[in-house]
């Protein structure tokens, strides 16, 4: 072996070349291994938008579709509830829905298109309990506080029945919206989002 | 250079753990012969299949179904709906038969070389057991697509352990875990191919390896270069593995992925090789499809069952034929090691072996014929005679005399430039010069080269002078 | 021991000579070829779907790979009130087809990867009039099929016709009532079907070899560097 004479800097840049170009062509490997990860195609299809009539829906009635595998509540909100929503403001964290999820058409207090339809995700915004829905007012678990809205089994989050959570409770947003459209009047679709109205 | 944070903490880790020492032991102070050839890239090949067969794998169970209503369309699911499923899954089903590849070719290094011999007995007994329990993973993956191959294929399989007088039926039974290949043995295949055998191939791999590095590598040469040092007490004719083979394996690794990539990206079923016609139909207890055949890897084998005509005797012969590859080191009893100072009779005999293992392989992948199973029968007796008879016939070997020291082997680029100079001659003698016929034509066809003929004067000298070659060399 | 061995091999190919079966006619495959993969796809679903289904494709996948807008394709081929993301179920149901075939249609999605594209390209064209079989039908292909031919109101009635050549016998198969399409015209449909079968059994197939191309030219790259590399280092080694 005979060390002398060598150019290193020929070595460093050699070898620097060849981690740069593998570090390159690893990477690129990895893309599909991460990748293959991903929701495939049958997932993709299972979250294919839903198409729901409700023009079944009592009023007052709740119904559930599930749409990408997570529950989608359906509600037909009666007139005294749509009256106490507008009560509630000074006991939630976020009732303009400022910071929370949903799409443009259903950013307002009721928090949907048509005031009495309340569609949203059944899923808490804490830890991702389906909350229960409970439309009486001040039953005996719950206390005299109770106005009526969905509460989460889990942690003890409530949300009113606009989806909006109270104050002083784990959850840190309101319930999420999904995007939403009527096709006709008793027909909706879930996963599309409304055309018209657009803020 | 001021101790910085980073540098006390590598510290404060290396107190602790001996990772320096390991690369030390097993890298940049492990002595290797400085005369490694081409034969020397498969060991760190087989190394980087099984690594890719890990990960690969990894990801496949993350969507295959081991249920034997699902299996099939899962790897359909996996192959069309899972985004880029396609490429894990060619990549692990191309691996499994590059793996063979490697191997066999790394055994053969072995044999050529004496590299089983003393002291490395142990290295090859690790070395077979992992090509056992290799064989025992390929073989359970290849039930886990389902299809009629897969099916049809651990039939016959298991059914030979059925020959073993006594306890096969109850053997057979148990292995299955139902009366026939069912959801039982799919599972139990599942959970063996997945982690039960890759165990054992990960701690035997370290166990090779371990004995490799504590007696050192041999070389074509056959020399032991730990017994000529230099005043520091490394070897003569050694170089550190690292950074000399590290920089020269990545070639061999460089241009390994080419073939791979070339066959995952174009040539994924290599013409029904590594991915058989028969197994893109779903398993069918009820129909054997016409003409069924193991896998490429499995064939010799297979051959080697089939030419016997008694089963418990055809079982015994094909478990002999892997057998009788564990005795090599005592059965082999010349002294010398390697190939290129052994004699002419080793010489010949390996390489009516080769033939032999080739040949029975390709049978095994044809359908029996009353001439084939002859010809099976011809090639059983060349391939254990290779083994049985070398006790008698490597005593009587003439072997040349081993050199002291490591002989210096002719570079590639020497070697092509060495056949350049000689390609001008070479195509004067097999050729001769017609005279041209017309004036018309494209400027280049007046060259000499074009009016060139065959000349059958020269190119049976040309085939005498290289069969005359060859006949040498084997002596 | 050389003489024989030489004998031995000659008598095995002989042997595989004798064995070998019709020739079969080979098809054209191009899966570039986006117009034939679309009427492959109207054929299959006019022809095959009614009993074959296709469980491994989806209509979109379809439409994505053949360039057409997917609820063109939901229109044109997908049966009334499919989604996009079904995969091409048949309608038929497994009772009934026990029941009229005696054997379950089998699904078709990787019929061009176990089969072969040269044997369904020969097989759809090889049927001919055999009134001893239960179906009326037979074909050279694959003999006693419990396929009846779907195609026969295209094609017409093909006749078998033994002819003698100084190579020996072989079978012909003559056309003796023309269907609604010309011979070159059935001869273009039946590629267009197993063109679509053949992109069907593999969808990928030219994305990967597109993919193929870069992976390998950066191989090459790779080679080049790590070659220049260990030149430098084994400069040391004499």
């Amino acid at each position: 072996m005979n060390n002398k004479g060598v150019d290193k800097s020929k070595r460093q840049f050699l070898t620097s070349a060849l981690t740069v170009v593998g570090a390159v062509g690893s990477g690129y490997l990895a893309i599909p291994f991460l990748a293959q990860m991903q929701p495939s195609v049958k997932a993709m299809a299972a979250g294919a938008p839903v198409e729901v009539d409700i023009s079944k829906i009592e009023t007052g009635q709740l119904i559930r579709v599930a749409w990408r595998g997570k529950p989608v509540w359906i509600l037909n909100r009666t007139p005294e509830v749509l009256a106490t929503l507008k009560t509630l403001d000074s006991e939630l964290r976020d009732p303009l829905s400022n910071e929370s999820d949903q799409p443009p058409s259903s950013k307002n207090p009721g928090r949907s298109i048509k005031p009495e339809i309340f569609v949203a995700v059944g899923l808490c915004t804490h830890l991702g309990c389906s909350p229960t829905f409970r439309p009486e007012i001040a039953p005996n678990d719950l206390g005299e506080q109770w106005k009526g809205g969905f509460f989460c089994p889990c942690h003890g989050s409530w949300f009113d029945l606009a989806g909006r959570v109270y104050r002083g409770v784990p959850a840190p947003s309101n319930l999420e919206i999904p995007p939403y459209r009527y096709i006709t009047d008793t027909r909706i679709i879930v996963g599309e989002a409304s055309e018209e109205k657009k803020a | 250079m001021k101790p910085t944070r980073l540098n006390a903490c590598g510290d404060w880790v290396l107190d602790r753990f001996p990772v320096t020492k390991f690369w030390n032991e097993h890298m940049a102070h492990y002595y290797a012969p400085k005369n490694f050839n081409f034969w020397y890239f498969f060991g760190s090949l087989a190394l980087l299949v099984l690594v890719n067969q890990i990960i690969t794998g990894i990801l496949l169970t993350m969507n295959y179904k081991p249920d034997a209503k699902l299996a099939f369309d899962s790897i359909e699911y996996i192959m069309r709906d899972v985004p880029w499923g396609w490429l894990v899954r060619y990549m692990h089903s191309t691996g499994a038969s590059a793996f063979f590849i490697v191997i066999y070719l790394h055994m053969f290094r072995g044999i050529m070389y004496g590299s089983f011999k003393h002291p490395r007995e142990l290295i090859w007994i690790f070395g077979m057991l992992l090509f056992v329990a290799l064989m025992a993973e390929a073989f359970m993956g290849y039930l886990l697509p389902w299809g009629q191959m897969s099916y049809w294929g651990a039939q016959v399989i298991i059914s030979l352990f059925s020959a073993i007088p006594v306890i096969g039926d109850d053997l057979s039974l148990w292995i299955r875990g139902d009366y026939v290949i069912a959801d039982a043995t799919l599972n139990r295949f599942f959970a063996f191919h997945v982690i039960a055998v890759p165990l054992v191939l990960v701690m035997l791999v370290f166990m090779h390896i371990v004995a490799l590095h504590e007696v050192g590598s041999n070389n074509p040469d056959g020399i032991e270069i730990k017994e000529s040092k230099d005043p520091w007490g490394h070897p003569v004719d050694g170089i550190p593995f690292h950074p000399y083979y590290t920089v020269k394996d990545i070639v061999g690794v460089a241009v390994f992925l080419l073939f791979f990539a070339t066959v995952i990206f174009y040539m994924p079923e290599m013409g029904g090789y590594f991915l058989e016609h028969a197994n893109f139909i779903p398993a069918d207890p009820m129909k054997t499809p016409e003409h069924i055949a193991p896998v490429w890897y499995f064939t010799p084998f297979y051959s080697v069952l089939r030419a016997i005509p008694d089963k418990f005797a055809g079982v015994i012969a094909m478990g002999g034929s892997i057998v009788v590859l564990f005795l090599l080191p005592w059965l082999d009893r010349c002294p010398v090691k390697s190939i290129r100072y052994r004699g002419g009779i080793f010489k010949k005999a390996l390489f009516l072996f080769v033939v032999s293992f080739i040949a029975l392989g390709y049978l095994g992948t044809q359908p029996v014929t009353p001439v084939a199973t002859i010809l099976a029968r011809l090639f059983t007796t060349i391939y254990f005679g290779f083994f049985l008879l070398m006790p008698i016939y490597t005593r009587w070997e003439k072997t040349k005399p081993v050199p002291k020291s490591l002989t210096k082997d002719h570079s590639l680029e020497e070697q092509l430039h060495a056949i350049e100079e000689q390609i001008p001659a070479f195509i004067d003698e097999i050729t001769e010069i017609k005279p041209v016929a017309t004036e018309i034509g494209h400027p280049a066809f007046k060259s000499s080269f074009f009016n060139r003929r065959p000349n059958p004067v020269g190119i049976k000298n040309v085939a005498t002078r290289l069969a005359k070659k060859l006949i040498e060399s084997l002596d | 021991m050389k003489k024989l061995l030489i004998i031995l091999l000659l008598t095995l190919s002989f042997d595989a000579i004798a064995n070998e079966e019709i020739e079969l006619q080979s098809a054209n495959i191009d899966l570039s070829d986006n117009e034939s993969l679309q009427r492959g796809a109207k054929h299959f679903v006019t022809y095959c779907l009614g009993c074959h289904s296709a469980k491994h494709i989806r209509y979109l996948r379809i439409a994505n790979d053949v360039g057409a807008d997917p609820q063109k394709v939901l229109k044109d081929i997908a049966p009334e009130g499919a989604s996009i993301y079904d995969q091409l179920h048949s309608a038929m149901n497994k009772h009934d087809a026990e029941k009229w075939f005696g054997t379950q249609p089998p699904d078709l999605s990787l019929i061009a990867r176990s089969r072969g594209p040269d044997w369904l390209y020969s097989y759809l064209k090889s049927y001919y009039v055999d009134a001893s079989k239960p179906l009326g039908v037979n074909n050279l292909v694959f003999k006693d099929t419990a396929m009846p031919n779907p195609l026969w109101q295209l094609q017409g009635e093909q006749h078998a016709e033994q002819r003698k050549t100084i190579y020996g016998e072989y079978t012909k198969l003559v056309i003796e009532e023309h269907g609604t399409l010309s011979e070159k015209d059935f001869d273009l449909f039946v590629n267009d079907l197993v063109n679509f079968l053949v992109y069907v059994g593999e969808p990928v197939q030219l994305e990967r070899q597109r993919i193929g191309k870069y992976v390998i030219l950066f191989l090459l790259l790779f080679l080049v560097i790590a070659y220049l590399l260990k030149k430098e280092f084994w400069q040391d080694v004499h």
